[in-house]
């Protein structure tokens, strides 16, 4: 199943919540935001939230800035 | 926190009912690396520090450290901005991705910019946007043009702080427009700082002159040759900017008057 993962076409099975994407992008533990067709998921939403099929996904962090 | 120490006669700063020793802040963009960023914060002794949000980098190697272990949370006010948007609507989605990020923290550095090449801010669009944040329980520091009528309009709104530009960021021009600055510094009773243009400690002292709250910058110290003696340089510049502030300095006058008393004379 495809999504937009932070602008690139991804793969993922299908099914899969917020968390287990999370995990499998070696993200788990970071501090990230995470926004699902402009929406975003709190932190405490990840587990439940299931990404469906061309499901648009931004995650950002904090970087250096001025 | 910070080890910069307060002049008896001052008051702290006070941005949001939160108090701060520090008057400098600083942002971490164009650092050589996390360990030339954590060592400019240290020395600089800011205790606002500014970030960016962007894309988190998919499949690159996750045990690379990060920005926030760099400057945690725990130790320094973390201010995300809103830096490269050109529109109120991504200015405000990019606040609630960094609450979001920051577990409610909800101090933000509004910027809308309307031109690549100078960084001017369109004020228009960072009007819009400094309403819906505020709506929306954000703390918004406002970066603005040098425009007095603009400045009382965004602290009408309810914005925290107010920023007018010395120059335009990155540019090391330092303050364009004293007279400016001096109107928004008399006019507002929110903090107002400096926010871009500074290129080097006197800027950050003629600045602090004019009875500037604060000062917020990051090229002049990240480009410098040296950034973390730079950072030093930006402390001390503050301090003693604000202290010749509080001091009084002597009105300009167009010929000179003796030092030494002109009575007792023997020659």
């Amino acid at each position: 199943m495809k999504i937009i993962l932070n602008g690139e076409p991804h793969d993922i099975e299908p099914d899969v919540t917020v968390s287990q994407l999370i995990e499998q992008l070696g993200l788990a533990g970071k501090r990230l935001a995470v926004e699902v067709d402009r929406e975003i998921i709190p932190r405490t939403d990840y587990a439940e939230t299931r990404l469906g099929e061309g499901a648009r996904l931004e995650i950002v962090h904090a970087i250096g800035g001025g | 926190m910070s080890n910069t120490q307060l002049v008896p006669e001052d008051k702290p700063l006070v941005i949001a009912g939160v108090e701060y020793r520090s008057r400098l802040l600083v942002g971490t963009g164009k650092y050589k690396n996390l360990e030339e960023t954590r060592q400019a914060t240290e020395a600089s002794g800011a205790e606002i520090v500014t970030v960016a949000i962007r894309r988190s980098n998919i499949g690159q190697n996750p045990e690379e450290p990060s920005l926030l272990e760099a400057i945690p949370p725990e130790k320094y006010t973390v201010l995300p901005n809103t830096a490269g948007c050109y529109t109120a609507e991504d200015a405000v989605r990019t606040c609630r991705l960094a609450r979001e990020l920051l577990d409610g923290h909800d101090l933000v550095k509004l910027e809308v910019l309307g031109d690549e090449k100078t960084l001017f801010p369109d004020v228009l669009q960072t009007l819009e946007a400094a309403e819906i944040l505020i709506k929306e329980g954000f703390k918004v520091m406002v970066y603005t043009n040098d425009d007095l009528i603009i400045a009382k309009r965004f602290e009408q709104m309810g914005c925290v702080a107010v920023m007018p530009l010395a120059a335009p960021i990155g540019s090391g021009l330092g303050i364009r427009n004293p007279c400016n600055i001096l109107s928004i510094v008399e006019e507002l009773k929110v903090p107002v700082l400096v926010d871009a243009g500074v290129g080097t400690a006197s800027d950050a002292a003629v600045a602090m002159e004019l009875g500037c709250d604060g000062v917020l910058m990051n090229t002049a110290i990240a480009g410098a040759r040296q950034p973390v003696l730079m950072a030093s340089a930006m402390k001390k510049a503050i301090e003693a900017g604000r202290e010749a502030w509080l001091a009084g300095r002597i009105p300009r006058k167009r010929f000179a008057s003796a030092s030494s008393p002109l009575n007792g004379i023997f020659f």
